[in-house]
C-alpha cells in the first residue's frame, strides 16, 4: 500500500485547454524517496504543488486524485484539508531567503506548527524546536531560536527549513529543489543532512530536481516528466542500469561528466524529441476523448 | 552562526531629528497653546490691526509675530491652528490608513474577484478630480472638522489601498506564505500573522505622508472657507485671509504659510527616515 498515491491527475491553466500536467500517476511507498526529474517546465514543482494545496489560484485540477494513506486529498473540505496537510506533509521550499518570514523571529516559525496543529504547549514545542537544530548541526540553537531570518546565512536557513519540515514528524516531505538556491559546497551538505534525516525519521520524500547526480545519491525509485507527463517511472536502480524510454537514455546522456569537463555537452536529439512529443500528442487525444 | 549582520545598528539621522524635533515643537505648541499665547486667538483689538513683528520698528510688545487686520495676535493663531492641523493629521491619516490598507491586504493577498471588486473601486475612485471631490463633499456634510476627516479618508483611501496591496502581492508570492498554510494556517491567519507584519513598514511611511497630505487639504478647504467656522484660528484661513492684505502686511500670510510648509516638509521627511530605519534591504 503506497503512502501518496497519485491517479491520473490532469491539470489545465483554469478556463483554458492548456495542459500542465497529463494524466499522471505516481506512487510512493511509506519511507520511501521519490524522484521528480525532468527540464525546467516539466511540470516537476506543479505536482509538489499540487499534492500541498498550494497551486496558484489560475490553475485548476481537471480530474484525477491524490490519495493520501488511502484518503483522497482532492475530495476534503479546505479545513479537513488543512488539518490533513499540517498533521502529515512538509515542505523544504526551493529558495530559503524566501522561505522565513523576514519579520518573525525563527522559533515560533517552528514551533507554529507544534503548537497549532498538534496542540503542544509553547515550552514544550520550543523545547523540541532546539532539539531539532542540534539534529540539523545548528550551533547554538537557543540563540539561533531568537533570532531573525535576515542575520542567518543561506545555508543555516536552509537547515532551519529542514528542521523545521521535520518538526511535526510528517509521514511525507515535498523537497522542491532544496538545493538549487545554494552554493555547491553547501549543497552537498545539505543532501547529505535531509538523507540523513529522512532515514531516521522514515519519512517518504517526494524530492523534485533536475540533476540526476542527485537522484542517484537519495532517491529509491523516480518518475521522469516530460510536458507534464510522466514517461518513464521505474527504480534508480534500473534506471541508471538501463533506462527504457528513449528520452530517458538522452537526458541520461544528456548529464555533463565530471570525470571528463573537457567533453562537449549532448544535447537532446531532435527525433527523440519528437518521438517523445508524439507521445504527449496521443496522451492528449485520449484525454479529450476518454 | 550569526553573523556580522546581526551587529547592525543604524544611526538615527539628521533628518529624523529635525523633522522629528519640529513636529515634537508643534505637538507642545498645540497642547500647551492656552498657556504659552499671550493673547486668546480670538481676541481682537482694532486700534492694534496690522502690527509687524516683534523685529520691525513700530511693533506692539507683547505681539510677538505681529496682528491681523481684526488686530489678533498671530502668534495666538498659529499656536491654536496647530490643534486643528494635528488633530486633522492624526485622525484621519490614522483612518485613511487603517480603511486603505485593509482593502489593500485584502485584495493583494487574497486575489480573485476580491481583488477584482477592490482594484476597480480604486479606478473608478481616482478618476474623481481629489479637490473637487472634497470641496463637493464638504458642500453636502457642512463645513467642520468631522466633515474634513471624512473628506480627507473618502478622497485619500485609494493611495494607501494601491501600494499595499502591491506589496501584499509581492509577500504572497514568496515562499513563507504557502509554507504557513501547509502547516496549517487558514488564508486570514496567514494574511494577519504573516503578511501584515511584512507591510506594516510601507504602511507607517506611507501614514507619515498622508498626514501631511490631510494638513494640506485642510488648509486648501480653510483657504477656500469650506474648513471650520471661519472664526476659529486655521492655517488656510489664516492664509487666506493674509492674501487681502499682502501689500500692506506681509506677515500675515508669511508667518502661518512658513509654518504649513515647515509641517508638510516635517512629515513627509519623517516618513522618509523612517523608511531608510526599516528598509529592508538590510534585513
Amino acid at each position: 500500500m503506497s503512502y501518496l498515491k497519485i491517479s491520473n491527475l490532469t491539470v489545465n491553466i483554469a478556463g483554458t485547454s492548456a495542459r500542465l500536467l497529463r494524466d499522471v500517476s505516481l506512487n510512493v511507498e511509506a519511507g520511501e524517496v521519490h524522484g521528480l526529474v525532468g527540464e525546467s517546465g516539466a511540470g516537476k514543482s506543479m505536482i509538489g504543488k499540487a499534492v500541498l494545496g498550494t497551486l496558484p489560484r489560475a490553475i485548476e485540477i481537471v480530474s484525477g486524485a491524490i490519495e493520501l494513506d488511502g484518503t483522497d486529498l482532492l475530495k476534503l473540505s479546505p479545513a479537513e484539508h488543512r488539518k490533513r496537510l499540517g498533521q502529515s506533509c512538509a515542505l523544504i521550499p526551493q529558495d530559503p531567503l524566501t522561505a522565513l518570514n523576514p519579520s518573525r523571529r525563527i522559533g515560533p516559525q517552528i514551533t507554529d506548527r507544534l503548537t497549532d496543529i498538534l496542540g503542544w504547549d509553547t515550552k514544550h514545542a520550543r523545547e523540541r524546536a532546539a532539539e531539532l537544530l542540534d539534529e540539523v548541526q545548528i550551533p547554538d540553537p537557543q540563540r539561533v531560536l531568537c533570532s531573525y531570518p535576515h542575520e542567518l546565512s543561506g545555508g543555516m536557513r536552509q537547515r532551519i527549513l529542514i528542521a523545521s519540515a521535520f518538526a511535526a514528524e510528517p509521514k511525507l516531505i515535498v523537497a522542491d529543489e532544496p538545493t538549487t538556491a545554494l552554493d555547491v559546497t553547501v549543497q552537498k551538505q545539505i543532501l547529505k543532512l535531509i538523507k540523513d534525516m529522512q532515514q531516521r525519521h522514515n519519512t517518504a520524500l517526494l524530492f523534485v530536481t533536475h540533476d540526476l547526480g542527485v537522484v542517484s545519491k537519495i532517491c529509491q525509485s523516480l518518475s521522469v516528466l516530460y510536458a507534464g507527463m510522466v514517461v518513464e517511472a521505474t527504480d534508480v536502480r534500473s534506471f541508471f542500469r538501463e533506462p527504457a524510454h528513449a528520452y530517458s537514455r538522452a537526458l541520461l546522456a544528456a548529464t555533463p561528466k565530471y570525470t571528463d569537463p573537457e567533453a562537449s555537452l549532448t544535447p537532446v536529439p531532435e527525433e527523440v524529441i519528437a518521438a517523445v512529443r508524439a507521445e504527449v500528442e496521443a496522451a492528449d487525444q485520449r484525454l479529450r476523448h476518454g | 552562526m550569526l553573523d556580522g549582520r546581526s551587529q547592525i545598528r543604524r544611526k538615527i539621522g539628521l533628518r529624523l531629528w529635525l523633522s522629528g524635533g519640529w513636529l515634537l515643537i508643534l505637538v507642545l505648541a498645540a497642547v500647551f497653546a492656552p498657556l504659552l499665547s499671550p493673547h486668546g486667538p480670538l481676541e481682537q483689538d482694532l486700534f492694534l490691526g496690522r502690527m509687524p513683528p516683534f523685529w520691525v520698528s513700530g511693533a506692539e510688545p507683547g505681539y510677538y509675530l505681529g496682528t491681523d487686520s481684526l488686530g489678533r495676535d498671530l502668534l495666538a493663531r498659529i499656536l491654536y491652528g496647530a490643534r486643528v492641523a494635528l488633530i486633522v493629521a492624526l485622525v484621519a491619516g490614522s483612518i485613511t490608513a487603517l480603511v486603505g490598507s485593509t482593502l489593500g491586504l485584502l485584495a493583494g493577498y487574497l486575489r480573485g474577484w476580491v481583488d477584482v471588486v477592490i482594484s476597480r473601486l480604486i479606478d473608478i475612485w481616482m478618476a474623481f478630480p481629489p479637490v473637487l471631490f472634497s470641496i463637493l463633499l464638504i458642500a453636502v456634510l457642512g463645513p467642520g472638522l468631522v466633515s474634513i476627516i471624512i473628506a480627507i479618508v473618502v478622497i485619500d483611501w485609494t493611495r494607501f489601498a494601491r501600494v499595499v496591496r502591491a506589496e501584499a502581492m509581492a509577500q504572497g508570492a514568496m515562499d513563507y506564505p504557502a509554507s504557513a498554510q501547509i502547516a496549517g494556517r487558514t488564508r486570514l491567519s496567514t494574511m494577519i500573522v504573516e503578511i501584515l507584519p511584512n507591510v506594516l513598514p510601507t504602511i507607517v511611511v506611507l501614514l507619515t505622508l498622508e498626514m501631511g497630505i490631510a494638513v494640506i487639504v485642510e488648509a486648501i478647504l480653510s483657504f477656500v472657507n469650506l474648513s471650520i467656522s471661519t472664526d476659529d484660528p486655521t492655517w488656510g484661513g489664516m492664509i487666506s485671509e493674509g492674501r487681502t492684505s499682502i501689500h500692506q502686511a506681509w506677515w500675515i500670510m508669511v508667518f502661518p504659510l512658513v509654518t504649513l510648509f515647515l509641517t508638510v516638509l516635517s512629515f513627509s521627511q519623517f516618513g522618509e527616515g523612517l523608511k531608510d530605519r526599516f528598509d529592508p534591504v538590510l534585513r
